[in-house]
This record gives C-alpha cells, structure tokens and sequence, in this order.
C-alpha cells in the first residue's frame, strides 16, 4: 500500500514537471482569447462581432490567440500545438484559422487549416503579416495591428471559393500551382467515383439483365449509407451558439506564416 | 460430412473468426496503412519543396544575378534538392534502418540548403526588400514547417504501428500472419538545424 502511494506521488511529481518545458495553450473561450491582456475591455466587442459574422456567413473559423510568453518555443511549433489543441474548424472541412500574437516574444503567426490552404496561401499570409500587421505593430499599435490583419483575412474566407483562388493567385504571381493540382485530382477522383459507383449500376439495372442487376445494388447502398452519415450528419458541430465555444475537430498541416516586429 | 460435423463449424467459424480479429489480423495492416499514409503525406510534403525550386531560381538570379555568393548558394540548394529528389525510399524500406537514415540524411541536407539560401540573401539588403523574394522565402518556411509536421506525424503513426505489432494480443497475428517488423521512426530534427550531415553531391 505504502509503495502504491510513493508510485502515485511520483507520477504526480512527473505531471508537475512536464508542463513547464512548453509554454500553457489558454483555454478556448471565444473567438477571441485576450490571454495576454492586449486589447483593451472597449474593442473587444466589436473585434468578436467580426470574427463571429464570419463562421455565421462562411462557416469557416477564425480565431485570434495573444499569448503571454512562447517560453523560446518557435511560434510555428506553438501555434501548431494550439491548433491541435483547440481544433478549430470543422472535421472533414479542417477551414479553421488562428492569428497568433504573442508580444512579449515580439512573434506573429496566421496558422491555416488544411481545408484553407488554396485560398490563405503561405505568402498571402505572409503578405498580411508584413503589410498589415507588423507595420502597425512596430508604431506600438497591437489592437490596431490585429484588426487590420483580420479586416485583411476576412475577405478571403467569405469569398466564393473560386473567386478566393483567384484572388489569392492575383496577389501573389509567384505562388506554386501545387494546391491547384491537388483540387482537379480530388473533382476527377470524386466524378470517377460517381460514375463507376451509381451511374453505371443505374445503367446497369435500366438495360443489363439479372447479374448486372445484383451487381449495381450493392455499391449503391454502401454508398448512401457511408457518406450520408458520415459526411454531412457529423459536419455540423457546436460551435458559436449557445452556451460553450470550441473547435469542430479541424485539422491542421503547418500551413500560414510567421512574422517578427 | 455429418449432421455433427457441420452444426460443430457453423459454432466454430465464427467464433474462430472473431478469435482472430482480436489477434491483429485486421489491427496490424490498418495501423501499417495509417503510417504508410502518413509517409505518402510526408512525400508530399517533400514534393512541395521540390516546386519551390523553379521559383528560387527566378526570383534569386532575377533580383540577384551580380551577387556570386548568392548564386554559389542556389546551385548549392539546387544540387542538394536533386540529390534528395533521386534518393528513393519506398514505403517497403520503412523498416530497414540503413536506408530510412540515407533517405533522411539527403532531406535533411536539401532543407538546410534551401535554408541557407535565404540565409544568404539576408546580407543583401536590395534583394531582401524585393517582394517576391519576401514571399519566397515565407513558403521556404512554409514548406519547411509543414516537413516537420508532416514527419512528426509519420513518426506518430509509426510508434502506434510498432506498439500495436508488439503488444499481446496484436503480437500473435502480426508475427504468425504478416510477419510484421518495426518501422524506423525518423530521428527528431530541430526546426531551425542548420547543420546538416555533410553530403558528397
């Protein structure tokens, strides 16, 4: 019995330590979590109202985070540990953002959700970072820097996603055609799968004769079966209304960008 | 067969069945596929430093054609990016430990040189301010950071695979039906490392 005891108060002793070799991930209370006191009580209001019109209109979430210290953790380890932490976004989807701020570090981030990563390009974010935010930030300006960076970002996330392709080439000429690739493969696959998987078991049925028939049920089921529940029962999560703000269990792949002031 | 004999299997079969898929027949190829597909994604993200490298070359010679040190470093970032693009470790080396090493060495060595670039171009003011150069350097890091990402999770995947080939009852399955080994997680890398393992190009 002793023995179980010293066991527990040494694993008590190792959970103590652990937590101070990375910096603390503030708890999610919002659209805005102020954890290091840099807005002041009268914006807030207006800066949250912004950030909730966009998930109301778009669906996608954007959040900003200021962080009292990063403890010497570089802001693209933090920032994906605070995504992974807090989820933002919806599953499936992952379209969640964070903009990052930690001010005693002098370190600024826009961490972007995979689902995002066409439209908030690298050097988009990047764009923003040092045209928007940091010029106000060096004039001593951080809740000016901030709301000049979300005004800058939200435009991207209501556009139609076409339009924000394109917006986000404009702006940035020399941004890889990677991610442009990856979107036409995904719509081949996905019409492939359509026409191999209900199309022609449809057809099948209509003019084949009794083996084409049994055939083209089967797939036909699993395919209502599977996405129908999976896909768009589980998306809407609860975020935004009612009692409680978190994450919808979007995921996140180090893409956005860093910038210093 | 006899009236015993078939009640007997239509007893058995299924409880063998499911006897067996509480021994890592199905655990051990779901938790293999989950690491393969957090290689492929690493891959992925190796590929989208590869398409990085037409950019580098434009926007540096463009904006920096005089500066020889700048071009040294680009030729260098250059070879080492082709070198790591032709070493090839396929999704069956994952558990040979000599070529998982070779494989990561030759990344880890295009990385700093992709690095060093941008370190370089630091030194030249007028080359720095030139928008594009901005941007490029912000997906370097980019795509650096999602690399560092992408391998953290591999090693992830990698660890639960392991864990699952070794564990009672998982062990019986992976050993008698896949004879599974231990996949080589890749040794940790510090996201600003810029010492790379020297490599003879």
């Amino acid at each position: 019995m002793r023995r179980v005891r010293a066991l527990c108060w040494l694993w008590l002793a190792l959970l103590a330590i652990q937590p101070a070799r990375a910096a603390p991930i503030p708890a999610l209370t919002g659209p805005l979590v102020d954890a290091a006191n840099i807005v002041p009580d009268e914006q807030e209001p207006a800066l949250i109202a912004k950030l909730q019109a966009v998930q109301a209109q778009s669906g996608r979430q954007l959040v900003v985070a200021t962080i009292p210290t990063l403890d010497g953790e570089p802001v693209e380890d933090y920032g994906y540990r605070l995504a992974t932490a807090w989820k933002i976004g919806e599953k499936g989807e992952n379209n969640g953002m964070i903009l990052i701020v930690a001010p005693a570090d002098r370190r600024v981030r826009i961490e972007v959700g995979t689902g995002l990563e066409p439209i908030m390009t690298d050097a988009l974010s990047g764009r923003i970072i040092r045209n928007q935010i940091t010029p106000r930030f060096k004039a001593g300006d951080i809740p000016g820097g901030i709301t000049a960076g979300v005004d800058a970002i939200i435009p991207q996330l209501t556009l139609p996603p076409g339009e924000a392709i394109k917006r986000a080439r404009q702006a940035v000429a020399s941004q890889s055609s990677v991610s442009d690739g990856q979107v036409q493969l995904g719509a081949v696959l996905f019409w492939l799968f359509i026409f191999l998987f209900v199309i022609l078991p449809i057809l099948r049925t209509l003019f084949g004769g009794k083996r084409g028939r049994r055939m083209g049920a089967g797939p036909v089921i699993i395919w209502g079966g599977g996405l129908g529940g999976g896909g768009f029962g589980g998306g809407g999560s609860s975020w935004g209304g009612g009692g409680g703000y978190s994450g919808g269990g979007g995921s996140f792949g180090g893409g956005g960008a860093s910038g210093s002031w | 067969m006899t009236a015993t004999h078939r009640r007997f299997l239509t007893i058995i079969a299924p409880l063998a069945l499911f006897s067996l898929s509480g021994c890592g027949v199905n655990s051990v190829p779901t938790a293999e596929e989950a690491a393969k597909n957090a290689f492929a994604n690493y891959q992925a993200a190796l590929q989208r430093r590869a398409d990085l490298l037409p950019n580098l070359n434009a926007t540096v010679k463009g904006a920096a054609s005089h500066e020889k040190e700048v071009q040294i470093s680009v030729t260098q970032a250059r070879a080492a990016a082709n070198f790591a693009g032709a070493a090839q470790l396929s999704a069956n080396d994952l558990t040979d430990a000599a070529k998982v090493k070779a494989f990561q060495d030759a990344q880890g060595a295009a990385s700093a040189a992709l690095l060093s670039v941008r370190n370089t171009v630091e030194a030249y003011p007028d080359v720095k301010a030139n928008e594009n150069f901005r941007d490029l350097s912000i997906q370097i890091e980019g795509t650096e950071n999602r690399i560092n990402i992408s391998l953290q999770k591999y090693n992830d995947a990698v660890q639960a695979y392991n864990t699952t080939i070794r564990t009672f009852p998982d062990a019986i399955g992976a050993k008698i039906f896949y004879g599974a080994k231990p996949m080589i997680p890749f040794a940790a890398t510090a996201p600003n490392a810029d010492k790379a393992p020297e490599i003879k190009f």
